[in-house]
């Protein structure tokens, strides 16, 4: 098992350097001078401040999806629908006049339901948890449609739970402002969620998943505990689109897509970040590795050309390409070495 | 206490593949009482305790323990009365998990599981003391994931994760098969040490003849789903390995007799 902390540490090494390599590389004539000055000024401050926002919102989505991809072992794609449902129910509660507050409640509320029906579907019917995750995902986009009445909605000029912020005079940016009381919102969310797992409940909840015939045997209902981890997922997950709605200011029904993907990645380069040691670092991981994907993704957006040596063409587009990659070899990797008489 | 009354269990019952694993099994199991079940593969020894756990449920006939009928509970619900080793090392505890968070899991068995700490200052150092008596030096390693320790460790583990909640009936799924002699012979030393201090009605499920003899109380062969033997006290003391192999010979020979009729 030494050699699995190893290979953390290797693929998050392998992953730091392409990624610092790729910039490195493709930001020559820097306005800098040194290693240092090459890097950093490779985004402009607003930027920056957007991907550390989207960082942060994507935050909630990566610790939905490590609640159900790590903790209950069911890989869960509604996320792809309840993100847009999220920001869908809050634009349209918001544009009907509810209070912002009340809106983001309820946001997760709906979201918790879609990530039920998905439990439902896997659990009472045994219907396989990926297909039965991508019906509800499926769904769930003439459902968002029928909640805003249209593919979009339009949050300009409406009161969100950051306008009073905003509105307030502390020295700093909107942007920087919006920053911190996300930063405080998912800080509080991270502490509640890491003493929860902590707790007997949340063993038990990370048995069923880890080991379900065990988790029977000590009295543990694997039922209830998908029921309860999928809502709790996909509630988290619709948290993040509330909050994407009153930052971005806007709702629409294709900004669901690949969100599992994003929350995957977050999750993974978390754990290659950070080795696995206690719950709070794994949550912590889960933002980190949201965040470095966000200024990743906010770089790639301001690139035509990819230098390593040679360069190529680059399009924002091709993110996802990137994004599946890096995916595929973090999954890869660990099992390369594995071999005989290792412990998942 | 556990009472098995006329218990028959039909796998793919209506289908060509039909198995009937077992065909009216009687079993009283007096408290405190430690029965050692043995019997050749296909036998329905792991059918047996698989239906006092809850995995398979009975096709017809009767599960009481303490008096309570169980028959259709599920697995969850009679863990309060029932705890578990499985046969094979990984399936009893979570890899991923503690020793301690094993532990944790294990002591709130059959109970409500609360948003407290799981891991108390106090259950720790209960835990810290149980596990000592395993004289293993796993006391030091609470910490350490279950996954780091050898199939004998996880074992002896299981057995004290067993104990830690109260329970009336202890199921013991050829828990000591996956493993090497001399760890075999300690875990039998934990498994007795852990049965007489709990008072535990204890099922044990064994491929050894020897240890279908010398561990435990009472003695039960089973054969094509049917208790064949069922000896204690004086008359299991005077049986040796010897004559438990002249019966299964005796048994398996009559199959074979039957068989040749057929093919006749």
């Amino acid at each position: 098992m030494r050699g699995s902390s190893f290979r953390r540490i290797a693929i998050g090494a392998v992953v730091i350097a392409v990624v610092i390599a790729v910039i490195y590389g493709s930001s020559a004539p820097a306005p800098g001078e040194g290693f240092f000055g090459r890097i950093w000024p490779i985004l402009n401050e607003f930027a920056f401040w957007t991907a550390i926002q989207l960082g942060l919102i994507y935050g909630f989505v990566a610790l939905g999806v490590y609640l159900s991809f790590r903790v209950l072992d069911f890989p869960d794609l509604t996320v792809d629908g309840s993100f847009p449902l999220g920001a869908a129910v809050t634009a349209a509660l918001i544009v009907s006049g509810v209070n912002p507050w009340i809106a983001l409640v309820v946001s997760i509320f709906a979201g918790g339901a879609a990530g039920l029906v998905t439990a439902f579907l896997s659990v009472r019917f045994h219907i396989l948890h990926l297909l039965a995750s991508i019906l509800t995902m499926f769904a769930l986009f003439s459902i968002n449609i029928r909640v805003m009445g249209s593919s979009n909605l339009s949050l300009a000029r409406q009161e969100t739970i950051l306008t009073p912020l905003t509105s307030l005079d502390l020295g700093i940016t909107a942007a920087q402002t919006r920053v911190i009381f996300i930063a405080v919102l998912l800080l509080v969310t991270g502490a509640a969620l890491s003493w929860l797992l902590t707790s007997s409940f949340g063993l038990a909840l990370r048995a069923a998943g880890a080991n379900p015939r065990m988790a029977r045997a000590q009295g543990i209902s694997t039922s209830a505990s998908t029921y309860f981890g999928m809502a709790l997922s996909n509630g988290l997950v619709a948290l993040g689109g509330s909050l994407f709605a009153q930052t971005q200011l806007f709702a629409d029904v294709t900004v669901g897509a690949g969100t599992i993907v994003i929350g995957l990645a977050s999750v993974i380069i978390g754990e290659s970040l950070l080795r696995f040691r206690g719950i709070w670092i794994a949550l912590a991981g889960c933002v980190l590795g949201s965040i470095i994907y966000r200024l990743v993704y906010q770089w790639a957006l301001t690139k035509d050309q990819i230098c390593l040596g040679f360069c190529l063409d680059f399009r924002p587009s091709d993110l996802n390409l990137i994004a599946a990659t890096i995916i595929a070899l973090a999954l890869i990797l660990p099992r390369l070495g594995a071999g005989k008489g290792s412990i998942r | 206490m556990i009472r098995v009354s006329g218990l028959e269990v039909t796998f793919n019952r209506g289908t060509p593949l039909e198995k009937r694993a077992l065909q009216g099994v009687d079993l009283t199991l007096e408290k405190g009482e430690f029965v050692c079940v043995i019997g050749s593969n296909g036998a329905g020894k792991s059918t047996l305790l698989s239906a006092i756990a809850g995995d398979v449920l009975p096709t017809a006939g009767k599960i009481e323990i303490d008096d309570i009928d169980v028959s259709r509970w599920p697995t969850a619900k009679r863990a309060k009365l029932v705890s578990r080793v499985f046969q094979d090392p990984l399936a009893g505890s979570c890899a991923g998990l503690t020793i301690e968070e094993n532990l944790a899991l294990a002591a709130s068995r059959g109970q409500r599981r609360t948003l407290r700490h799981a891991i108390t200052h106090a259950r720790r150092a209960s835990f810290r003391d149980r596990i000592a008596e395993l004289r293993l030096g796993l006391e030091n390693r609470l910490k350490d994931r279950m996954g780091l320790l050898s199939g004998g460790q996880r074992q002896a583990v299981s057995l004290v994760m067993a104990s830690l909640a109260p329970s009336s009936v202890l199921l013991l799924d050829e828990h000591t098969a996956a493993l090497d002699p001399g760890m075999a012979a300690f875990v039998i030393g934990v498994t007795n040490q852990v049965v007489a201090e709990s008072k535990l009605t204890t099922l044990m499920v064994t491929h050894s003849m020897s240890q279908a003899l010398q561990v435990g109380t009472r003695t039960v062969m089973l054969h094509e789903g049917r208790v064949l033997l069922d000896v204690r006290g004086e008359e299991r003391s005077k049986l040796t390995v010897d004559d438990l192999v002249a019966r299964f010979h005796n048994v398996r020979g009559q199959v074979i007799d039957d068989d040749a009729l057929l093919m006749g």
